[in-house]
């Protein structure tokens, strides 16, 4: 991975919520076909990043470039950025009237004019890929949050983005149903998608991650590949790392 | 039975946009809250007044049909906005942010995540308020507009049997009443295909 290619690049950037500093000088390259793992305790900063570079908040300092979208430029397309950028959330925020497909196939249909037929056959595909090929016509409410949150998945993916961010996805999910999410990721990794990923699931984000970044206090404080977990630098690593082994043992 | 169906359409349609409004913030939110609270603070009978003398002062010769109309539309607008207003406040903030996130425009956005799912579970609030506009609509008698009220007046007024008029005039209300939300229940099933496949209500 080199960073000559780079899909997503935070430089320097500063984000405060009133007077609390949330983001105090983020820098993060994502290249293409790179998956980037985002780690940290609660508060770290590490979800506000990530919402920032889908331009949910707008940043104070600093300048943020996704896919060639500069996001500090008065002129941005917010909507052409939002295209090539697939989001995840932690509560799935399927349309709960609308079936799994009809979830799917809105924003091709009415965003990218593509016609009824052809979005229907590509939320056959993405179903296939997150393995809801069956739950096509159910409505989220009678799918587990597991299934949700894969349909969630596909209805990013039908939008064939260049860069997918996940925002927690699996921690509103028991064990079993977290590791069907944590394979469709994987999958997806492992067909060369760029992805940016927060979590909290330790052994997932060694597994998968090209880059991992610890964040602490806004500030990335360590980053480098998924092993930095085995032998962290810091003292605020090992203190989260201890932390996360009392939690895994208790 | 024709007013308060045209009302109903009308009314639905400018109750909504003015709860559109209510949520936009600034200036055009005031003006609809202001119409809003005037409506809901004042009695149907005299804004149909207001209305029917108002239009007359101004020089314009309407129908007493189209003024109870009017007055009928303004009436159940400024209910249904706040009915409608209830059902977008409910719609979670996350759904709008996942709205965008797929790219979605302002008035997609209102359209299929705002508006079609609010408009599903407010639709019994709806669906009651239309009712009691189609009872209201018996004080445009008032404005002499011909419609059933009127009809038992005249008929009582002939016959010299009021009770038995009106009797059978609220038996005519009930059948109506009935009617209507038989209508809207075979209106709701069409319109919101997940009531019909889960037969929940949320």
């Amino acid at each position: 991975m080199t960073d000559k290619d780079p899909v997503v690049e935070l430089r320097d950037v500063h984000k405060s919520f009133g007077a609390l500093k949330v983001l105090d000088g983020v820098s993060l390259t994502v290249a293409r076909g790179e998956v980037a793992v985002i780690i940290g305790r609660s508060g770290s900063g590490k979800s506000t990043a990530l919402r920032c570079i889908d331009r949910l908040e707008v940043i104070d300092d600093g300048e943020i470039v996704v896919c060639g979208h500069r996001l500090t430029d008065a002129k941005l397309n917010l909507r052409a950025l939002r295209q090539d950028v697939g989001i995840v959330f932690q509560s799935y925020n399927l349309f709960p009237h609308l079936t799994v497909a009809q979830n799917i196939t809105l924003a091709p249909v009415s965003v990218k004019r593509v016609s009824r037929a052809e979005a229907l056959e590509t939320a056959q595909a993405v179903l296939r890929q997150v393995g809801l090929q069956d739950k096509a016509d159910a409505y989220p409410e009678q799918l587990s949050g597991g299934q949700q949150q894969r349909a969630a998945i596909a209805r990013s993916l039908a939008m064939k983005p260049k860069v997918m961010l996940f925002d927690e996805v699996t921690s509103a999910l028991d064990p079993e149903l977290t590791a069907e999410v944590l394979r469709v990721m994987e999958d997806l990794a492992a067909s060369g998608m760029t992805m940016v990923v927060v979590t909290h699931e330790m052994s997932f984000a060694r597994r998968i991650a090209d880059q991992l970044v610890f964040m602490h206090g806004g500030r990335v404080r360590e980053t480098g590949p998924g092993d930095i977990l085995l032998d962290p630098q810091t003292p605020e690593l090992r203190q989260f790392m201890s932390h996360e082994l009392h939690a895994a043992t208790r | 039975m024709e007013l308060a169906g045209v009302a109903t359409v009308a009314g639905f349609v400018l109750g909504t946009l003015c709860a559109v409004g209510l949520r936009s913030g600034g200036g055009m939110a005031r003006l609809c809250s202001i119409y809003v609270e005037a409506i809901r603070n004042t009695p149907l009978l005299v804004q149909i007044f207001l209305v029917y003398f108002g239009l007359a002062s101004l020089g314009l010769r309407l129908s007493a049909f189209v003024v109870a109309v009017l007055a009928l539309t303004i009436n159940v607008a400024a209910y249904t906005a706040e009915i409608m207003r209830a059902g977008l406040d409910s719609i979670p903030p996350g759904q709008i942010e996942a709205g965008e996130c797929l790219g979605l425009s302002r008035v997609q956005l209102y359209w299929h995540v705002l508006l079609l799912p609010a408009m599903e579970r407010v639709y019994p609030a709806l669906a009651s308020q239309f009712v009691l506009l189609m009872l209201a609509s018996s004080v445009c008698s008032q404005i002499s507009a011909e419609e059933m009220t009127a009809v038992a007046n005249h008929v009582q007024s002939e016959t010299f049997r009021p009770f038995e008029a009106f009797i059978v005039l609220a038996g005519l209300y009930i059948v109506l009443s009935v009617l209507m939300r038989a209508v809207f229940w075979l209106l709701g099933l069409a319109l919101f295909p997940r009531r019909r496949r889960l037969g929940t209500a949320l």
